[in-house]
């Protein structure tokens, strides 16, 4: 069945014409940073979430599916058209209102065929990497991914200057030969920017209908079981070291494929932003939202994507900050009426932020400077509040009455009832 | 091949210097029910994970059906038809029942990551079939009132029952039982006892069991290997091992003559 296709592209076209245009570039920027954050976020909750193993060199495989990507749309223009110019339709165009032309163009087939080469190239780094590391466990898994996260950083660092039309060579040297030409410690620069709003949220749909299709199977079913005992799951017939790899090569060709976006966005990609610092926020993200927890990752990925950008400036709660909690909390009370923790939480939320406008503009305080403390901070409360995550090992939707779950009568995963973990 | 259906030919493993299982024999035809029996660290669960994958044995030979098996992984073995419970229970806690069973039911219809993520019409049959053959199972095991609930919060006895549900939804020929009476009243001990003879009559597959409580072993088993030390002491039928002198010195210690 092909409907999360469509659904994917709906949406994406959607927001592609009627939100972007409102929210302008800035706004429109950081909808895709929210998207490429939910792809990368999500792709590695089913390495640390579902099968349990926990990594931290996903930025290493993002970074070699964005440089991937990156070269092959840059020298790639050069060789079709001659030029690093802009050969794309109304889809990938920024400002669509500017762009009359066709909607679908040589050059953006260029950035496909970028995309997923870099995602190929990331998926082909995971099973390198992970058939000989995949036998470890826990902390010496990490030590490794942290590795190879690193090895991928110096070893792009270290690759030789990027070309442009005024070196000779570039017309001479072989394609391949051309896509080591990295620019090193310097990054890429001056591909064209393709990645828009629409090729984004596409590539954000088509990653959440893969993983959530990948959870509620029999294939997802055996992954839980090899995070919850191993020597069981081998007893009952699960691969193991197979199931382990395989995940990490399937989150690695989704890092891989953000990684193409995100080099896009602007054109520009440094491995020095995509070290281990990166490889961090992604965890974080995957354990803000719960561990397992597909959506839980999602919504910790556009949280933490927005909460440093809305920092810089912190807008006022009054009205629209109101009007999103007053909805919040009447999901709230008529969900789970009995409950007072999440309208106690939500309350304090709301009071905290004001009272943190109301100190700063009382003292002179210019909060931008202290946005990252806060950010920090924030962090610090929610795991003190939920150690589980937002959603534990359940998704948002499992929270709804049953009778409203059309989905999920005949689901493959039976979601357990009793007491949340 | 009937005769001799698990085939255990000699095995033999060492940990460093400590000789945990040397020269273990066994011959489970198809439709038997044996038991192994010895004083605690004999080695009775070391033969298991032996005869399951975990560890790989230093000599000897382990066949099921006639297939070689000593030497292959765990998953594989499950695969060719043996499957276990474990001493301390290990179910998977954070699931639910269903799904418990279902990873074992899966074993057999197993599809494709690309069948599974384009949800082909094969996949959906088969993952029909899955929690068709699941559902069944439960309600054989008078588990089905409690599907949804995580396995971790079932209580102690249908934990027992579940992991053997569990083991046997992998529709193995030879199901290998490790202490499954441990932790059991009188009462669910008879139980159990009943549910041993009833698995074997409806799943027409042949059993092995370790345990430890001798009323338990000598009521249901047709034959009976003691280890101590081991090393293989005595094989037979319960009344000719309940008169073993050398059995009785391993469990009570040595005659005072």
């Amino acid at each position: 069945m092909a409907w999360p296709l469509l659904l994917a592209i709906i949406i994406a076209t959607a927001m592609h014409f009627l939100l972007a245009p409102i929210i302008g570039g800035f706004g429109a920027n950081l909808l895709m940073n929210c998207g490429i954050a939910i792809i990368l976020a999500t792709s590695l909750t089913v390495v640390n979430g579902f099968t349990g193993q926990f990594s931290i060199g996903h930025a290493g495989f993002m970074s070699l599916g964005g440089y991937t990507a990156a070269a092959i749309v840059y020298y790639g223009s050069y060789r079709l058209f001659g030029d690093f110019n802009f050969h794309g339709g109304v889809l990938s165009t920024k400002t669509f209102l500017a762009n009359h032309g066709s909607m679908f163009t040589k050059g953006d087939a260029l950035f496909i065929a970028g995309c997923l080469s870099g995602a190929i190239v990331a998926a082909a780094a995971g099973w390198i990497v992970g058939l000989p590391s995949l036998r470890l466990r826990g902390d010496y898994l990490a030590i490794v991914t942290l590795g190879f996260g690193e090895i991928v950083r110096v070893i792009i660092q270290g690759t030789p200057d990027q070309l442009d039309t005024t070196d000779p060579s570039i017309a001479i040297l072989p394609f391949p030969k051309l896509l080591t030409h990295l620019g090193g410690a310097l990054g890429f620069s001056g591909a064209p920017a393709y990645s828009t709003v629409f090729w984004v949220w596409f590539a954000v749909g088509i990653t959440l209908a893969a993983i959530l299709r990948l959870k509620q199977s029999s294939y997802g079913r055996a992954l839980l079981s090899v995070r919850e005992d191993e020597i069981a799951a081998a007893s009952i017939g699960v691969p193991i070291t197979k199931a382990k790899v395989r995940t990490f090569v399937f989150a690695a060709f989704f890092a891989g494929l953000a990684g193409g976006m995100y080099a896009m966005v602007v054109g520009t990609i440094n491995a020095g932003e995509l070290a281990f610092q990166k490889s961090f926020e992604i965890v974080i993200m995957v354990v803000l939202g719960g561990l397992g927890s597909v959506s839980g990752a999602a919504i910790a990925a556009v949280m933490l994507t927005l909460l440093p950008e809305l920092l810089r400036d912190p807008p006022g709660l009054w009205p629209w900050g109101l009007v999103g909690a007053a909805i919040l909390a009447g999901f709230i009370l008529w969900l789970a009426p009995r409950k007072r923790g999440p309208l106690i939480t939500l309350v304090s939320v709301c009071a905290g932020w004001e009272l943190m406008r109301w100190i700063a503009r009382r003292e002179g305080i210019d909060l931008s400077d202290y946005r990252m403390v806060i950010y920090a901070l924030t962090l610090i409360v929610v795991m003190i509040a939920r150690p589980q995550g937002l959603f534990g090992v359940r998704e948002i939707w499992d929270y709804l009455p049953r009778s409203w779950q059309f989905w999920n009568r005949k689901s493959a995963i039976s979601v357990p009832t009793g007491a949340p973990a | 091949m009937s005769e001799r259906l698990l085939d255990v030919r000699e095995v033999s493993i060492a940990f460093g210097g400590l000789k945990a299982v040397q020269n273990f024999s066994l011959a489970l035809p198809a439709g038997g029910l044996y038991g192994l029996i010895g004083p605690n660290g004999a080695g009775k669960t070391t033969a298991f994970n032996l005869l399951t994958g975990v560890y790989c044995p230093d000599h000897g030979a382990v066949s099921v059906n006639g297939h070689r098996i000593d030497g292959r992984k765990p998953s594989q073995i499950a695969a060719a038809g043996l499957a276990r419970t474990f001493q301390n229970i290990r179910l998977f806690g954070e699931l639910s029942v269903l799904d418990n069973i279902r990873l074992g039911c899966q074993l057999r219809r197993r599809k494709g990551i690309w069948a599974t993520l384009l949800r082909t019409s094969g996949y959906v049959a088969a993952e029909r079939q899955v929690r068709q053959q699941a559902e069944r199972l439960l309600e054989l095991f008078n588990l089905q009132s409690r599907v949804n609930e995580q396995a971790k919060n079932l209580p102690y006895g249908d934990q027992r029952r579940l992991e053997i549900a569990r083991a046997l939804a992998t529709q193995p020929k030879v199901l290998l039982l490790d202490e499954p009476a441990a932790g059991m009243n009188p009462q669910e001990k008879i139980a159990l006892m009943n549910l041993i003879r009833f698995i074997r009559e409806s799943f027409s597959l042949a059993i092995l069991l370790i345990e430890h409580d001798m009323r338990l072993v000598m009521g249901v088993c047709e034959h009976i290997t003691v280890l101590d030390h081991g090393e293989i002491i005595a094989t037979g039928t319960p009344t000719e091992i309940r008169t073993n002198p050398k059995v009785i010195e391993a469990y009570l210690g040595e005659a005072q003559n």
